[in-house]
């Protein structure tokens, strides 16, 4: 190994695609997937502006998502503003000779949903998408990460994008989840441990038995948080779970080609002493089910844990900053999170909406009323279906909630699907902030089990005394 | 894009940590197109009771805040969703740079490559300046070329990337430096598709 310093999962991405470095130490990189969604309208303003083509045409892929209706059945009526931007997707994409996963288009569905599902979200790829949790993708040991409309204009007249590297940092969990927890308890732990801007500047790298344990969804949904505590990306090495979830996918490698891939892959792992800038560690067995409480990620607690009072923090900024969100919150200090009641709930987003999700959630739910209503959109037309083969649909149904087709939905509110102002959503997305899921909603952050224990609570709940007994 | 040197204007006091680009411009305003200008959506639910008249005690809408061309905030500043609109909304407003101890990375980069600069200085520093500002409104300056703001007798020197100095300082478009290095590109792609065959999506998909 002389001559070779040991590398991190990151770094051998990262130097694999430099195109070239300047001087000032940034570099081009090549980009091997570029997703697009409604949103990169105005990238394609820049474009059209410019008069400028598409580089590569090849390795893009159009996904709607951002503002799909998620009640698209027959005789249902779209807002024409909302049609307006999942057809200018159309236009730009048929102009440019790229492959669209459209409304209507069994492949639809969220765009980092979509990626996997369809074998285009390989290891070692670099991936960007004009979106934050881009992160997601990292899951597969790709370099994944989110970008701005200029960045995505850039992307698309060039196939490259420069980036100065990021830091290294790297969070070991070890040991084993206790039982209902799931990859959001990591996650949202995480965040709180290290801050909702802890990570900014950093790629971060999942390592330990409890990662290593986590099913592929529970990985996507760890590194889709990742953004949350400001980080570029997060990404996990590849290894069989990341092997199986892969194969026969419509756009993977097949035959001599996949052999030749897996061959790349098993040397992307970071090497045993590779450098990283940061690293912490985390015991799983520390980790209960955690709800957040504030208008930031990083305001959250165990669900077996009172509302904090700011009087007891010791940071004026920070007890400021947490006066602020109980008063937008609506919750006392002092008051105990599994008592606040909630009003609706919701299960769907690119963090909690695959069919593992779907299925922690049911198994809470089977032969139980949910006391609130709430919504469950699927996070892919084929994740819809699969649910549907399983029976799960009938199970969030004769619960009460509204089983929807897939899209972004509340996460993002842009479909029209959002709360009323001084609602309290208990809610598998990734932001709590405010106004997210419509003015003046208050949104609590949770896994999928934990909602549907507040479903079926009307309140926040701890989900362990309902998962006993059950398979999930 | 317009150059950034030393701009000396008056600066907005918004003493809130975590001012994620939601906030900077709810989703739905995003689907306008940038000619409709995003200026008048900016922060709108923090400036804007909901029946649409401005909130009078939120510093954007004081007077003595009228025309602000900085905004000096807390920890965290841009942070979320990678929404470019967040910074369309601030330069629209008139905004030129944004002073806080910290930023969303997507922010900060889509904030360079509109021409608005964020500045990054301590949490004292900061608090500092919101402590003035709040208690006597007054123009500062904001000097790139220099790395330092100015203010009220107070210089306090900045660190930014000198990438994104260099583009601000000169108004520079990442595109045409990257078009000249298209030969570089083509060479490095064709040798990739030699080395890594695999990883152009599959025909059969």
């Amino acid at each position: 190994m002389i001559g070779n310093p040991p590398r991190t999962l990151f770094d051998k991405v990262w130097q694999a695609h430099v195109v070239l470095t300047r001087e000032d130490g940034t570099s081009l990189l090549a980009i091997d997937r570029h997703f697009l969604h409604e949103g990169s309208h105005h990238a394609f303003a820049q474009l059209a502006d410019k008069g400028a083509s598409v580089a590569r045409p090849d390795l893009t892929f159009g996904v709607a998502d951002h503002y799909v209706p998620t009640r698209r059945g027959a005789g249902q009526v779209i807002d024409p503003a909302i049609a307006e931007m999942v057809e200018r997707l159309e236009r730009n994409t048929a102009k440019h000779g790229i492959t669209l996963f459209g409304l209507g288009d069994p492949r639809q569905g969220i765009v980092h949903v979509v990626g996997p599902e369809q074998g285009l979200t390989l290891p070692g790829l670099t991936i960007v998408c004009g979106d934050s949790h881009t992160s997601t993708h990292g899951a597969y040991g790709a370099l994944a990460f989110g970008i701005g409309a200029s960045e995505v204009a850039h992307v698309l007249m060039t196939g490259t994008l420069w980036q100065k590297k990021p830091k290294t940092f790297r969070i070991n969990v070890d040991g084993a989840l206790g039982p209902g927890l799931s990859a959001k308890d990591i996650a949202l732990h995480i965040i709180a441990t290290v801050g909702a801007d802890g990570a900014t500047g950093h790629a971060l790298e999942y390592a330990g038995s409890a990662i290593r344990a986590l099913s592929m969804e529970g990985r996507l949904t760890l590194c889709n948080l990742s953004i949350e505590s400001g980080a570029r990306c997060g990404m996990i090495a590849p290894d069989e779970t990341t092997l199986r979830a892969i194969t026969g996918r419509p756009f993977a490698p097949q035959g001599a080609l996949f052999d030749q891939a897996v061959e790349a892959w098993r040397q992307l792992p970071s090497d045993e002493n590779a450098h990283f800038d940061r690293e912490i560690m985390i015991s799983a067995s520390d980790i209960a089910p955690i709800v957040t409480w504030g208008v930031t990620p990083e305001q959250a607690l165990p669900i077996t844990a009172r509302v904090p009072d700011p009087a007891r923090e010791t940071d004026p900024v920070r007890a400021e900053a947490a006066r602020a969100a109980l008063d937008y919150m609506g919750l006392t200090p002092g008051a105990a999170l599994a008592a606040v009641p909630v009003s609706r709930v919701f299960i769907g987003s690119c963090t909690n909406s695959r069919i593992e999700d779907l299925r922690s959630a049911a198994a809470v739910l089977a032969g139980r009323k949910a006391r609130v209503p709430g919504l469950v959109s699927p996070g892919s037309s084929g994740v819809k279906r699969q649910a549907e083969e399983e029976g799960l649909d009938r199970i969030f149904r004769e619960a009460g909630l509204e089983w929807v087709e897939s899209g972004c939905s509340m996460c993002v509110g842009m479909n029209g699907d959002i709360g009323q102002p001084g609602e309290r959503i208990a809610s598998t997305t990734n932001r709590n902030f405010k106004g997210r899921q419509g003015a003046g909603v208050r949104t609590h952050l949770m896994s999928p089990a934990m909602v549907a224990a507040a479903a079926i609570s009307g309140t926040l709940a701890d989900c362990r005394p309902f998962v006993e007994g059950r398979k999930a | 894009m317009k150059p950034f040197t030393r701009v000396t204007a008056l600066a907005c006091p918004l003493p809130i940590a975590n001012i994620d680009t939601d906030q900077l411009i709810p989703a739905r305003f995003m689907r306008r197109t940038r000619k409709e200008g995003y200026g008048p959506v900016l922060l709108h639910d923090l400036r804007f009771e909901a029946d649409g008249s401005p909130k009078p005690d939120f510093p954007l809408n004081r007077p003595e805040h009228a025309g602000a061309g900085f905004i000096v905030a807390r920890r965290n500043f841009g942070s979320g969703s990678s929404r470019e609109a967040a910074v369309y909304a601030l330069a629209d407003y008139g905004i030129r740079a944004v002073i806080a101890p910290s930023f969303g990375d997507i922010f900060a980069q889509n904030a360079v490559n509109n021409g608005l600069l964020p500045v990054r200085l301590p949490e004292d520093a900061v608090e500092n300046l919101i402590l003035n500002l709040s208690a006597q409104p007054a123009p500062i300056t904001v000097d790139l070329e220099n790395t330092r703001v100015e203010a009220g007798g107070l210089t306090l020197p900045f660190v930014i990337d000198p990438v994104w100095r260099t583009k601000l300082l000169n108004g520079w478009d990442d595109l045409d430096l990257t078009l000249s290095h298209a030969a570089e590109i083509r060479a490095f792609m064709e040798r990739d598709a030699r080395a890594r065959p695999w990883m152009a999506p599959s025909r059969t998909g």
